[in-house]
């Protein structure tokens, strides 16, 4: 079967910084790969060159197996990829429905913002993630980072998306909420959306990823099923960057 | 004290009104008062208000596209020296070469000006946009040469020479006796746009009961609807208490074919630079907050990071807010040059810090992100009345300049400690 994303050798780096040195990815419908490594690994920036942030210097990408031009967020979006940035990416100074729908607003007859209608689906899908939030019409400013977070993942899960990126989804979250964004990458993979999650949290990642991907200072270290390897074996890949026998191992394994 | 407080909050919240707008119009108010109380009731006199009307609009017209320049991070320094050189375009273009083309007064002649300054100052708008956003040059510096650069041009269409006059029809556009639509057509306009008011608040709460959301109080609406339609037609009415001049309105109704009987009260009604002031209001207002660019541009000076990750064509739009703002100096320059009736090369000079503070006064932050188009062309209204008050007390003029700028100091004081108490 052909993968729904294949990233191959891509090269990307920020003057001298080599933030991502020839690193491979690849995913599947209805699969979740948990990209893991260190702070600095380069995990954020390999996947923004997937949603568009960032164009490789060298590299390919494929979708469904064809090469794909990605050269901005919009080109990205038209392939189904949607993003949740570590970053959040949220205009603080509009509210929840205004960053939802940024950038592709739905309309009245009149051309004009259909203010109302965004509302709409805006309580919709934040009902999904986080019943207890009412404050619609706030700057996102006013917000607490849980419910930052929140609306970050409504604006990704809100437009049909393919292939969906995580980075670090649940970082701001408290228990509850976290379990219900696990639910939903549960739900989100049963409906064949692919999931590129980032995280710190190794028992997340092995509950809820089929395989992952561990990076150390921007090269891939390798990938391996979590069935196949063990959580110390996949810490020992983070922190030594030693590759077990079950993982495939990548351009930075130690040997 | 602390209950009325809060009470009086609450009564704002209900009417979903912007507090910081009610300030201003409090603060309008006491600046009217005092002024009134000082010369000795000369201030509020229709003729006093008409006036200061007129006087304002070239200022507000630019103030809204200021605005808009200020929510995303950048600021236009060049607007008074875009309005000088699209000034002297259109006082050449109309008293040197269409009176070849077309002959003297040709009814065409103050639309291919206003189009011509339009285009032009739109032109040298987008011309530094593309240079703010393509190139990066940070504004305050494309701009701060353009202020050199434009008004250098306008000195150069003529070589400095002063051109008069403007066309007839043309001159209607900066107000004065041709200036102004007269009583019945004001009292119609005035009717057409509390109907408008009145439609637009039932659309609104027909829409969000539609869907189920909370809407205002029905006390509360209708006092939201009460304050909209006595503003327009107390304007109205002001506007109309203004009468022409005893040998004008003589003219008058000689040319209708009447007799002038002493003492016939013709009154002024509103005058077109303030309906075009207006009109240009209503349209950027629509423009920033129900349109996908206007939700552009405040994304963009809300977080420009995620406009350009959300898709938005971050370049593409400020640009786009320069070409705005150029358009909108060649608006202004339309009023300020038929209000003196002749294009001189100075005309606009130090407009851009007077446009800078009515907005800035009008609570666009300095930070980008925040500013609405009322609150700038109350903040162009304040600073007018302030100098056209100090000009009735006979305060000169280096005075008035200190306190102006003082003023403009204080507002934005007051702004920060307002946004800070709202964190
Ligand atoms: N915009 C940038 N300009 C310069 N260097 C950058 C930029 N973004 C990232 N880097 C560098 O690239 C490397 C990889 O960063 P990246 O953000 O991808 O790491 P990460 O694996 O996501 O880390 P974390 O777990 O902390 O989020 C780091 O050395 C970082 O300093
Ligand atoms: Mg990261």
């Amino acid at each position: 079967m052909t993968p729904l994303v294949e990233m191959s050798d891509i090269h990307l780096a920020f003057g001298g910084i080599k933030a991502v040195d020839g690193a491979s990815l690849d995913l599947h419908e209805g699969e979740v790969v948990g990209l893991l490594g260190h702070n600095g690994a380069g995990k954020s920036t390999l996947i923004k060159v997937l949603s568009g942030a960032y164009r490789a210097d060298s590299g390919d990408i494929r979708v469904r197996g064809e090469p794909a031009h990605i050269h901005s967020p919009r080109d990205a979006r038209r392939y189904g990829i949607e993003t949740i940035y570590q970053t959040l990416a949220l205009a603080d100074n509009l509210d929840a429905a205004a960053n939802i729908f940024l950038g592709r607003e739905l309309l009245t007859a009149w051309g004009t913002l259909d203010d109302a209608a965004m509302e709409a689906a805006t309580r919709q899908v934040m009902g999904r993630l986080n019943p207890h939030f009412r404050r619609f019409k706030e700057p996102v400013r006013a917000l607490s980072g849980g419910q930052r977070q929140s609306v970050a993942i409504a604006r990704a899960i809100h437009f049909d998306a393919r292939i969906l990126i995580m980075d670090e989804p649940t970082a701001a979250l408290g228990p509850a909420e976290t379990r219900q964004v696990g639910e939903l990458v549960k739900q989100l993979k049963a409906q064949g959306i692919g999931i590129f999650l980032i995280s710190h949290d190794i028992h997340d990642v092995f509950d809820l990823a089929d395989r992952i991907s561990v990076m150390k200072n921007g090269r891939l270290v390798g990938t391996a099923r979590v069935a196949d390897i063990t959580k110390d074996e996949a810490l020992g890949m983070i922190i030594l960057g030693k590759c077990p026998p079950g993982a495939i191992p990548g351009p930075g394994a130690m040997n | 004290m602390r209950g009325l407080g809060q009470g009086s909050g609450a009564a704002l919240r209900a009417l979903e009104v912007d507090p910081r707008l009610v300030g201003m119009l409090g603060a309008l108010l006491a600046i009217w008062l005092g002024f009134d109380l000082l010369s000795g009731g000369a201030f509020l006199t229709p003729r006093n208000l008409w006036n200061l009307s007129v006087q304002t609009a070239s200022i507000a017209v630019m103030a809204c596209g200021m605005v808009l320049v200020i929510v995303t991070r950048n600021i236009d320094l060049s607007v008074g020296a875009i309005l000088g050189v699209t000034g002297m375009v259109i006082g050449v273009l109309q008293a040197r070469l269409l009176p070849e083309l077309l002959g003297l007064e040709h009814p065409a002649t103050w639309l291919i000006a206003v189009l011509a300054a339009v285009l032009v100052g739109g032109a040298i708008g987008l011309l530094q946009g593309a240079l703010i956003a393509w190139l990066a040059i940070p504004s305050f510096i494309v701009t701060l040469g353009g202020l050199l650069v434009w008004r250098g041009a306008a000195w150069w269409v003529t070589q400095g020479q002063t051109v008069a006059p403007m066309d007839g029809r043309f001159r209607m556009l900066g107000g004065g006796i041709e200036g102004a639509i007269g009583a019945t057509a004001s009292w119609i306009l005035g009717g057409l746009a509390c109907a408008a008011i009145l439609a637009a608040l039932l659309a609104s709460r027909r829409r969000r009961l539609r869907f189920g959301f909370p809407v205002r109080p029905l006390w509360a609406e209708a006092t939201v609807a009460i304050l909209a339609v006595g503003a327009v037609l107390g304007t109205v009415a002001v506007a109309n208490a203004y009468p022409l001049p005893a040998g004008i309105a003589r003219r008058v109704i000689e040319e209708a074919g009447g007799t002038w009987v002493p003492g016939t009260f013709i009154p002024h009604g509103l005058a077109v630079p303030v309906l075009v002031a207006i009109g240009v209001g209503i349209v950027i207002t629509v423009l920033a907050l129900r349109t996908r660019f206007g939700r552009a541009v405040f994304a963009i000076g809300g977080n420009p990071e995620a406009a350009e990750l959300s898709g938005i064509n971050t370049r593409r739009t400020i640009m786009l807010v320069f070409g705005l703002m150029g358009a909108l100096c060649g608006v202004a320059a339309c009023i300020a040059t038929a209000r003196l009736n002749a294009a001189t090369n100075a005309a606009g000079s130090l407009d851009e810090l007077y446009v800078i503070a009515a907005a800035v006064i009008g609570g666009t932050s300095l930070a980008g992100g925040a500013g609405t188009i009322a609150g700038a062309m109350l903040g162009a209204l304040v600073m007018q009345s302030l100098q056209s008050g100090m000009v009735l007390l006979g305060v000169d003029a280096p005075m008035q300049n200190i306190v102006v700028g003082l003023v403009l100091v204080l507002a934005v004081w007051l702004d920060t400690v307002y946004r800070g108490r709202m964190r």
